[in-house]
C-alpha cells in the first residue's frame, strides 16, 4: 500500500514515528503550522519554528527517505494578540518562498473570535495575492459548526480565492456538505477522542463520495495516532472497498490537490 | 467509487456500538450517583442522544448539530483555547 499523509505535526513526534510511516507505506508526509501548546512570546519565536519546519524537520524526514513538505501561517490559537499577530504575518512571505512549503495553512478559526477572524481574512488576503494553496483548520467540537460557516463565508467573500485549491480540514457528518457543497476539497481527521474515527470516515466516504477528499492523522503532541490512514484503510477493505477506491482517497487524491503546487514533486 | 463488495455491517460493527452503548449508560449512572447530573454537558448529552432512537439516517449529524453552538456571529474574544464538546449559551 502506498498512501500520502496529507496533515502530520512531525515536530513533535519521535524519530522512531518517521520509521513506522515509512514502513506502512507513506511516501510523503505534509506538516502545517499550528500551536505549540503553549503561545509563542515573540516573533523571533515564530521565525524559529519557521526554520524548523523549513530547514530541520525535512532533513529528519530525509534519513528515512520520506519527502518532507509543510505550510506556513500563525495558527488562530494565536490571533488574539492582534499585535504579535500582525508582526508575525510580516514574515510570513519569506517563508512561503522556501522549497518546501506548500502555501498557507493551517489557517482558521479556534473560538470564533473577532481578532481570530481578523488574522484569518489577512492569511487569506496574503493566499491571495501569492496564489498559494491553503489548508483550513477548522473548531474543535461545539464550535466546529460555526466556524466552518464563517470560515467558507470569508473565503468566499475574497474573490481570488478558487475553492478547488482550498482544503478545509477535520470536517465531521454536520460540516463536510458545506465543504464540498461550495467546491472545496474536505479533509477528515483521524482521532481516537475528538474529530472522527475511521468508521465515521469510511461512512463518510460512502455518503459522499471519493472526489476531493482525503483522510489524515494530524499526529501532533496530543492524544493521537500517526498510523491512523493505514488503520482508516484497513476499515475500508473490511468494509469491501477495491484497491483502486482506496489508492484515490489516501494517494491520488492528497497527490492531485497538492500537485497544484509545483514544489510539490513526489 | 467502484461498486463495493456485501459485508455483514452488523457482524462488523456490533460489538463495537454495543460496548459504546453500555459505556454511555454507565457514565449517566455515575454522574448521576455522584450528583454531578446537572451539569450542562450532561443535559446536552442526553438531549443528543435522543437522535439516536429516530427512524431517518443521518442521525450522527443531528447528534452533532445538537451539541453546537448554533449562534452566527464572532464573539467578541477568545475566553481560553479549549472546547467542552458541548455549546453552553453564556450572558454577554
Amino acid at each position: 500500500m502506498r498512501y500520502i499523509e496529507p496533515h502530520a505535526h512531525m515536530v513533535s513526534r519521535t524519530t522512531d514515528d518517521y520509521e513506522k510511516l515509512v514502513t506502512a507505506g507513506c511516501e510523503a508526509i505534509c506538516e502545517p503550522a499550528f500551536w505549540a501548546g503553549f503561545d509563542r512570546g515573540s516573533v523571533e519565536g515564530f521565525r524559529d519554528y519557521y526554520l524548523q519546519l523549513t530547514q530541520y524537520e525535512p532533513a529528519r524526514a530525509a534519513k528515512f527517505g520520506i519527502p518532507h513538505f509543510t505550510w506556513i501561517c500563525l495558527n488562530p490559537k494565536e490571533s488574539e494578540d492582534l499585535s504579535l499577530a500582525k508582526d508575525v504575518l510580516e514574515i510570513i512571505p519569506e517563508f512561503l518562498d522556501k522549497p518546501n512549503v506548500l502555501g498557507v495553512g493551517e489557517i482558521g478559526l479556534n473560538k470564533n473570535s473577532r481578532n481570530e477572524l481578523e488574522v484569518l481574512e489577512r492569511h487569506i488576503d496574503i493566499a491571495a495575492q501569492r496564489d498559494e494553496l491553503i489548508l483550513v483548520h477548522t473548531p474543535h467540537l461545539e464550535d466546529k459548526l460555526k466556524g466552518t460557516k464563517l470560515i467558507i463565508d470569508a473565503l468566499r467573500n475574497n474573490s481570488k480565492i478558487d475553492p478547488g485549491r482550498v482544503v478545509i480540514d477535520h470536517v465531521e457528518e454536520h460540516t463536510i456538505g458545506l465543504a464540498k457543497d461550495n467546491g472545496f476539497w474536505a479533509g477528515m481527521t483521524l482521532y481516537p477522542e475528538s474529530k472522527c474515527t475511521s468508521m465515521r470516515a469510511v461512512d463518510m466516504l460512502e455518503m459522499y463520495g471519493t472526489d476531493q477528499i482525503w483522510m489524515n492523522c494530524a499526529c501532533d503532541w496530543g492524544i493521537s495516532d500517526p498510523l491512523a490512514v493505514p488503520k482508516a484503510v484497513f476499515e475500508m477493505r473490511r468494509r469491501g472497498h477495491s484497491q483502486e477506491t482506496i489508492d484515490k482517497v489516501v494517494y491520488a487524491n492528497p497527490h492531485a490537490f497538492m500537485s497544484q503546487c509545483p514544489k510539490f514533486k513526489v | 467509487m467502484s461498486e463495493l463488495k456485501e459485508v455483514n455491517l452488523v457482524d462488523h460493527g456490533f460489538m463495537d456500538a454495543r460496548i459504546k452503548a453500555i459505556d454511555i449508560a454507565a457514565f449517566l449512572d455515575r454522574v448521576q450517583r455522584a450528583g454531578q447530573d446537572n451539569d450542562y454537558r450532561v443535559s446536552a448529552l442526553k438531549s443528543a442522544l435522543k437522535h439516536l432512537l429516530e427512524q431517518d439516517t443521518n442521525r450522527a449529524k443531528r447528534v452533532l448539530l445538537s451539541l453546537s453552538d448554533p449562534t452566527e456571529e464572532p464573539i467578541p474574544f477568545a475566553p481560553g483555547k479549549g472546547a467542552a464538546g458541548a455549546w453552553q449559551e453564556v450572558d454577554s
